[in-house]
C-alpha cells in the first residue's frame, strides 16, 4: 500500500514547550489509522500542523504526492484533506443545511446538486430532519454528526477525526464507528485521534503512539497492545487487563 | 392559493406599499424642512445597509466607514474643482467616487483585515483619524479646515431637495437589493460562516481574506458614492463633517438598534436614528452642550443592555415564541428514527442525554451577545 499522508521530522515549539519533536507518521491509502498518546503528547498539535492551523518549525508534510507543509487551511482542504475538531466547531447561527453548504463552496457544481448531496449526507448521519434548524440548537452529539457530515460534503480523500467519540454517549459512538467503517469501505482514508481505546482498537488497522511529540511505535492493534514501550508510556495496566474485542 | 404562499403575498404587498409611500413622500410633504429629513434619512439607510453588507455579515465591526464617506465627498469635490465640472454633469463623476472608495478599501482592508475583533476596531479608528488629519493638513488638495464647496446646481430652490430625495432613494433601494443578493449568495454564506468561526470556515475551503476584502471593498465603494451625493446635497465638505467621528457611531447605532446582520434592521435603525438626531438638533433645549449626543449614548446603552440583537431579530423571536409556544425547539429524533436506522435513534439518545442538554446552552448565550467579535 502507498502512504497517502506522511509527516517527516515535524517539530513545533510554543515558547519553551516542545509540542512536537520530530513527529513522523504514515497513513496508507484506504485505511483507518489511529493516533494515540498521553495528554500533551502532541496529537492535536500534529493535526493542526498537517491541516495548516499551526506552522511547523521544521519537517515536512506530504499528502497525495505533494508537499503541503505550512499550506493554509483552505488550501489543505482543497487538496482533499478534511478534519474535525476535538471540541466540535460548527456555525451556530447558520442552519444545519447552511453548515453543509459552507463546505461545498469550493465545488463549482449546480446549486441543486450540492443541496441534494448535503441532504443525502445529513440523512447518512441521521440528522436530516434538522436541516432547517439553527445548528446552535443541536445537541452535542448531533453537532459531532454534523461536523462529520459537512467535512464529507466536499468529498475529501483523507479525513482527520480529532476525538470523534469524545463526550458522546455509547449509542452514538457505535453509530459514528459504523459510519466511519462504511465510508472507509467506499475508499475514504481516516486518521483518528482518540482516547477511547476500545473505539480505536476496534476500528483502526494501524496505530501510531506519540509520546513527548515523537512517534514511539507504530503497528497493528495487537502489536500496540503488547508493546512494552507503549504500556510503559501510556496504556499501563488497564489495557493489559482489557479483554480483546473479538 | 396555498397557505404557504400567503406570507410571501403579504410581504410583496407590504413592499409595494412601502415603495409607493417612499416615492410619494416628497409629493405629499413639499415643505423643504420635511424633505430634508427624507433625503438625509435615505442617505443613512444607504450607509447603514452598506456597512451591514460587510460588518453585519462578517462580524467585523468597522468604526472607519467615515473614511469612505468623506473620501467620496472629497474625491468628487476635488475632481469637479480641478476639471471644472459644473451643473448636473457632476453626477457623471459618481463612478469616480466608487473607484476611490474601492481603492482605499483595498489598501485599508489589506492592513486591517489581518487582525480580528477589538484589534480590527482599533485599526479602523486609527485609519479614520489618519484620513481626518490628512484632510486638515493637505490644504492644496482638500482646502484644509475651510474644506471644499460643491459645484453650483441650477435647480429651483422650492423643489431643490426633491431630485436629491429620488437619487438617495434609488441608492437606498439599490443598496438594499445588493444586501439581499449578498445574503442569498454563496459569498454571503461564506461571510456569515466567517462571522461564526473564521478558522473553521478556512478549514472548509473558505478563502477568508478574499471574501472579507471583497465585502469591505463593496461596502466602501457604496459608502463613497453616497458620500459624494451627500456632499452635493449639503454643498460643502470640511474635515470635521466629511470625516466625522460621530458618523461611525451613528451608523453602528442604527445597525444595532434595528438588528445587526439582518437586511431590514439597519434600514429601520437609520429611519429612526437619523430623523431623530436631526429633530433633536433643531430643539433649543438639546442643540447646545452636546445634549443630543449624550441622549444618543444613552440610547446605545439601552440597546446594548436590553435589546442587544436589535428590534427586528428580537421582535421576530418574540413572534416566533408566541407562535410556537409549548413546542420543543428541536424536534426529538426518536419519532423519525426509521429514516436513518440507528442514526436517528442515536441522535435522539444524544439529544435526550444530559450531555446534550448541557451542550445546547452555549449557543443561546453566544447569540445573546449579538455576534460581536
Amino acid at each position: 500500500m502507498t502512504a497517502v499522508l506522511r509527516t517527516e521530522g515535524i517539530k513545533k515549539a510554543y515558547g519553551g514547550v516542545q509540542a512536537l519533536n520530530g513527529a513522523g507518521i504514515s497513513v496508507d491509502e484506504g485505511t483507518i489509522a489511529g493516533l494515540i498518546g498521553p495528554n500533551g503528547s502532541g496529537k492535536t498539535t500534529l493535526f493542526n500542523v498537517i491541516t495548516g492551523y499551526d506552522r511547523a518549525d521544521e519537517g515536512q508534510v506530504h499528502f497525495a504526492g505533494q508537499v503541503i507543509t505550512n499550506a493554509a487551511p483552505d488550501k489543505v482542504f482543497a487538496a482533499g484533506l478534511g478534519r474535525t475538531f476535538q471540541l466540535t466547531r460548527i456555525f451556530p447561527r447558520l442552519t444545519v443545511l447552511e453548515n453543509m453548504l459552507v463546505a461545498a463552496q469550493h465545488k463549482r457544481q449546480q446549486r441543486h446538486t450540492v443541496r441534494q448531496r448535503a441532504m443525502d449526507l445529513l440523512e447518512f448521519v441521521g440528522i436530516d430532519r434538522h436541516a432547517g434548524l439553527l445548528a446552535g440548537s443541536l445537541s452535542y452529539g448531533q453537532r459531532k454528526l454534523l461536523e462529520l457530515a459537512y467535512v464529507l460534503v466536499a468529498d475529501p480523500a483523507v479525513i482527520l477525526l480529532d476525538e470523534p467519540a469524545g463526550g458522546v454517549n455509547p449509542t452514538l459512538i457505535n453509530l459514528i464507528a459504523d459510519r466511519i467503517r462504511e465510508l472507509n469501505s467506499q475508499g475514504k482514508t481516516f486518521l483518528i485521534v482518540e482516547h477511547n481505546m476500545e473505539f480505536v482498537m476496534g476500528l483502526c488497522s494501524t496505530i501510531t503512539v506519540l509520546e513527548s511529540g515523537a512517534a514511539v511505535v507504530s503497528g497493528p492493534p495487537e502489536m500496540i497492545r503488547s508493546d512494552k514501550r507503549v504500556l510503559d508510556a501510556y496504556l499501563g495496566a488497564d489495557l493489559e487487563e482489557e479483554e480483546p474485542d473479538e | 392559493m396555498t397557505r404557504d404562499s400567503r406570507p410571501w403575498l403579504v410581504r410583496a404587498f407590504l413592499l409595494v406599499l412601502l415603495v409607493a409611500a417612499a416615492v410619494a413622500f416628497p409629493k405629499v410633504f413639499t415643505n423643504p424642512a420635511v424633505t430634508n429629513y427624507g433625503v438625509l434619512a435615505l442617505i443613512f439607510v444607504t450607509v447603514a445597509s452598506a456597512w451591514n453588507i460587510f460588518s453585519g455579515n462578517s462580524g467585523y465591526i468597522s468604526l472607519g466607514h467615515a473614511v469612505f464617506f468623506g473620501s467620496g465627498a472629497y474625491a468628487m469635490g476635488i475632481a469637479a474643482r480641478d476639471w471644472n465640472v459644473q451643473g448636473t454633469t457632476v453626477f457623471a463623476l459618481l463612478p469616480l467616487a466608487a473607484v476611490v472608495g474601492a481603492v482605499i478599501a483595498v489598501v485599508f482592508g489589506l492592513i486591517a483585515l489581518r487582525v480580528r475583533r477589538h484589534t480590527f476596531i482599533v485599526i479602523t479608528i486609527a485609519v479614520f483619524f489618519i484620513f481626518q488629519l490628512a484632510a486638515f493638513n493637505l490644504r492644496s488638495l482638500t482646502g484644509g479646515s475651510a474644506g471644499l464647496n460643491s459645484p453650483f446646481l441650477n435647480w429651483p430652490s422650492s423643489g431643490y431637495n426633491t431630485p436629491f430625495y429620488y437619487i438617495a432613494l434609488a441608492f437606498a433601494g439599490a443598496t438594499i437589493a445588493i444586501a439581499v443578493a449578498v445574503r442569498r449568495s454563496r459569498f454571503g454564506l461564506q461571510l456569515r460562516a466567517i462571522r461564526d468561526d473564521e478558522d473553521r470556515a478556512r478549514g472548509l475551503g473558505v478563502r477568508a481574506m478574499r471574501v472579507k476584502l471583497t465585502a469591505f471593498v463593496l461596502s466602501g465603494a457604496i459608502t463613497a458614492m453616497i458620500g459624494s451625493i451627500w456632499f452635493y446635497y449639503i454643498n460643502q465638505v470640511e474635515p470635521q463633517t466629511g470625516f466625522d467621528p460621530l458618523f461611525d457611531l451613528l451608523v453602528v447605532l442604527m445597525a444595532f438598534l434595528g438588528g445587526y446582520g439582518s437586511i431590514t434592521g439597519p434600514v429601520l435603525g437609520a429611519l429612526i436614528i437619523e430623523p431623530g438626531t436631526l429633530w433633536l438638533n433643531t430643539q433649543p433645549q438639546f442643540s447646545g452642550g452636546y445634549l443630543s449626543e449624550i441622549l444618543l449614548g444613552a440610547v446605545f446603552l439601552v440597546i446594548v443592555l436590553f435589546v442587544p440583537r436589535g428590534i427586528v431579530p428580537t421582535g421576530g423571536e418574540w413572534i416566533t415564541r408566541l407562535r410556537t409556544r409549548g413546542r420543543p425547539a428541536v424536534v426529538p429524533v426518536a419519532a423519525g428514527a426509521a429514516t436513518a436506522g440507528s442514526a436517528g435513534g442515536a441522535a435522539a439518545a444524544s439529544a435526550a442525554s444530559p450531555a446534550g442538554a448541557t451542550a445546547d446552552a452555549p449557543p443561546a448565550s453566544r447569540a445573546s451577545k449579538g455576534g460581536a467579535r
